[in-house]
């Protein structure tokens, strides 16, 4: 099956592996900040999905556009997606896509799928690392009406079916689906590959396709936060009382060892 | 439009009534008793036996059981054709399903089908006595935080995380006052786009990490897959625990999958989770905070780890631990 058309949807979030003391929630305004030193990357998932389509597209050629829903996206982030090897880069940018929710969010997503028109399979990230809600591969599909195989470490494309792995609590299940489908992807996949310096120097030169609300056929009140089904009605830190006991000792070993009685007089062991 | 009412838990069955759904039916008998309404169980398989009866035990009302040799195995495909019927003919207000395998594919499609947007993984799930509303309290940002959902769009959709939940004290003699309705669906398979052609289990020898009393977890700084099967082994065998790992150990096929603790992993709460070369990122602790005792060695005195350890080492793991073992095996 020459020229596979792969869509991967790709989010811009805050770096979740930034030091959990610079995620600090704004009470009034009932959102996460995040200190300047926080990086914004494309989420970690949705790097294992470019992967997971760079790997098919290795073997039996086709196209990968990469997808982006947001505002104020940084283009020196996202064009990550074009150095590894994407082809196109299209983004839904505009203040009223902001604050959606899943709903929203999968709605104006599918709206974009439908006007890029060609598609065979539709990558996504198990779930975004900032709400972590693992929903939006799911809904893309229901409102395609496309079959979708979730938590996939690995893909294979033949002839109109894709087979794939699918990580279950203890092994996996070696699944056939037809195409087109959506395939999410988790870690086990594999990470990202660097970009080459001949694909960041094409991507610099490549400019994103820029699509508004009403480029997709969507009204501003559909989208964002004017189209969400589910209210945040608060966000907070549980508070937890540091009190950690560091055991010491002359050496490490010796503190070792000093950790044992410690933990025995203590009755935990 | 008749009115959504009631509470509905979309069970499991691993050969018995799974430990997800007696906590699912737990939370959800008390959400129904709080309305004052209803609260009932959909059982899905091929023969589902006692499972039923179990269900009424651990609180249900009613249960509603689909039997087909079409949902032998779970298929998402099939499954939710039951799902969504279900969820149609008797409008519950409220579907509950585990943040499992299963529950995290069927719920958020069931959600879309209906119209509705759905929270998962939720660690809370209380009613709004002013607005009769659930409020839907679910770990964020990796579990930096915490934010609390409402929907007015019905059904309210959940997926709650296991062990989240407790289980209400099993009742056997309620077992002959509750409803148990055999329910007819007819399965299209033509709708049932995907096959499962093998299911390889990587059995994992030993105590399950789900049931052992004490895990030793390594992360990335165990640098290979030797010591998870020599020195970590070794002192989990000591305690009669399991070994578990970070997200890194197992992404690099240093240790099976099974073993991965965290928000994307295995979701566990032994009496001691002991943290070696692990730094404590707050997804991992969002698969071990329910710990109740966690013990922390790392060589970096700043790691995150020791902010959610009670107890700690700083210092090499290779130095530590075989002083660690030994010792207590003479204390032991
Ligand atoms: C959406 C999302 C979901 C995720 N889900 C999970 C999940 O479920 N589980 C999970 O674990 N991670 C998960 N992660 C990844 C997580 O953010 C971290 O990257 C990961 O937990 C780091 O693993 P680690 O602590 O083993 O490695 P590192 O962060 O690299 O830490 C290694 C630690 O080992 C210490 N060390 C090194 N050498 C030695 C030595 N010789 N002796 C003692 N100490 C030493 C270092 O000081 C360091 O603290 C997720 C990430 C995202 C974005
Ligand atoms: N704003 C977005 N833009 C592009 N893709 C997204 C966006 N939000 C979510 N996705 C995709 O959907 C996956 C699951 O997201 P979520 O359901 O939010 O956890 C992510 O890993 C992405 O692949």
């Amino acid at each position: 099956m020459p020229g596979i058309n792969m869509i991967v949807c790709s989010k811009q979030v805050p770096d979740p592996e930034a030091p959990p003391s610079l995620f600090k929630v704004d009470t009034v305004a009932n959102k996460m900040v995040t200190g300047p030193e926080v990086k914004p990357v494309i989420s970690q998932y949705d790097e294992f999905a470019l992967e997971a389509a760079l790997r098919i597209k290795d073997k039996l050629g086709g196209k990968i556009t990469a997808l982006s829903l947001g505002n104020k996206i940084v283009r020196d982030v996202i064009k990550k997606a074009l150095a590894v090897g994407a082809d196109d880069l299209i983004l839904l940018e505009d203040e009223a896509f902001d604050g959606g929710d899943s709903w929203s969010t999968a709605h104006a997503l599918v709206a974009a799928i439908k006007k890029i028109g060609q598609y065979d399979l539709i990558l996504c990230g198990r779930q975004s690392s900032d709400w972590d809600a693992g929903q939006i591969g799911l809904g893309i599909a229901e409102i395609l009406g496309i079959p979708a195989v979730t938590l996939v470490r690995k893909v294979e494309v033949t002839d109109r079916k894709a087979k794939v792995e699918r990580v279950i609590p203890d092994g996996y299940e070696k699944i056939e689906v037809t195409l087109p489908a959506v395939i999410t992807v988790t870690s086990e996949l594999g990470a990202l590959r660097y970009a080459t310096l001949k694909g960041i120097m094409a991507a610099a030169k490549k400019q994103p396709i820029v699509w508004k609300p009403a480029d997709i056929g969507l009204e501003s009140s559909q989208v964002g936060a004017a189209g969400r089904r589910i209210k945040l009605t608060k966000l907070f830190q549980p508070v937890k009382e540091a009190k950690c006991e560091v055991i010491e000792g002359e050496t490490a070993a010796e503190a070792g060892a000093n950790l044992a009685m410690r933990l025995r007089q203590a009755k935990l062991l | 439009m008749a009115e959504n009412k009631g509470v509905l838990v979309c069970g499991e069955i691993d050969s018995k009534l799974a430990s997800i759904t007696t906590e699912l039916l737990g939370c959800g008998r008390k959400l129904a008793d709080d309305l004052k309404e209803d609260l009932s169980c959909l059982l899905v398989g091929d023969k589902i036996g006692d499972a039923a009866k179990e269900a009424i035990a651990f609180g249900a009302d009613k249960v509603y059981t689909v039997e087909d040799p079409l949902l032998k195995q779970y298929q998402a495909d099939s499954f939710i054709q039951v799902v969504e019927k279900v969820a149609k003919d008797t409008l519950p207000r409220i579907v509950l399903f585990g943040q499992t395998s299963m529950g995290r594919e069927l719920a958020p499609r069931l959600a879309f089908r209906l119209g509705v947007c759905l929270s998962t993984d939720c660690l809370d799930l209380t009613i709004d006595p002013n607005t009769k509303l659930l409020r839907q309290t679910r770990p964020v940002y990796g579990g930096n935080a915490q934010a609390i959902f409402v929907s007015e769009f019905m059904p309210q959709v959940v997926t709650v995380r296991p062990k989240a939940m407790s289980p209400i004290e099993r009742d056997a003699l309620k077992q002959v006052q509750g409803n148990i309705i055999p329910t007819r669906i007819s399965i299209d398979t033509t709708k049932v786009r995907t096959k499962v052609l093998e299911t390889v289990k990587e059995e994992v020898v030993g105590v399950k990490l789900e049931d052992a009393p004490v895990i030793v977890s390594g992360g990335r700084g165990m640098r290979g897959p030797e010591p998870f099967k020599t020195i970590l082994k070794e002192l989990a065998d000591l305690l009669h625990g399991a070994v578990g790992a970070s997200r890194p150990p197992a992404d690099n096929g240093w240790v099976p999958e099974a073993t991965h603790v965290g928000l994307t992993g295995k979701i566990v709460a032994p009496d001691v989770y002991i943290a070696v070369a692990i730094s404590g990122a707050s997804q991992h602790i969002a698969g071990c905070s329910g710990s109740k005792h966690i013990i922390a060695i790392n060589k970096d005195p700043e790691a995150n780890i020791f902010k959610e350890a009670e107890f700690g080492v700083v210092g090499k793991w290779e130095e530590i631990l075989p002083a660690f073992t030994n010792k207590l095996k003479e204390l032991l």
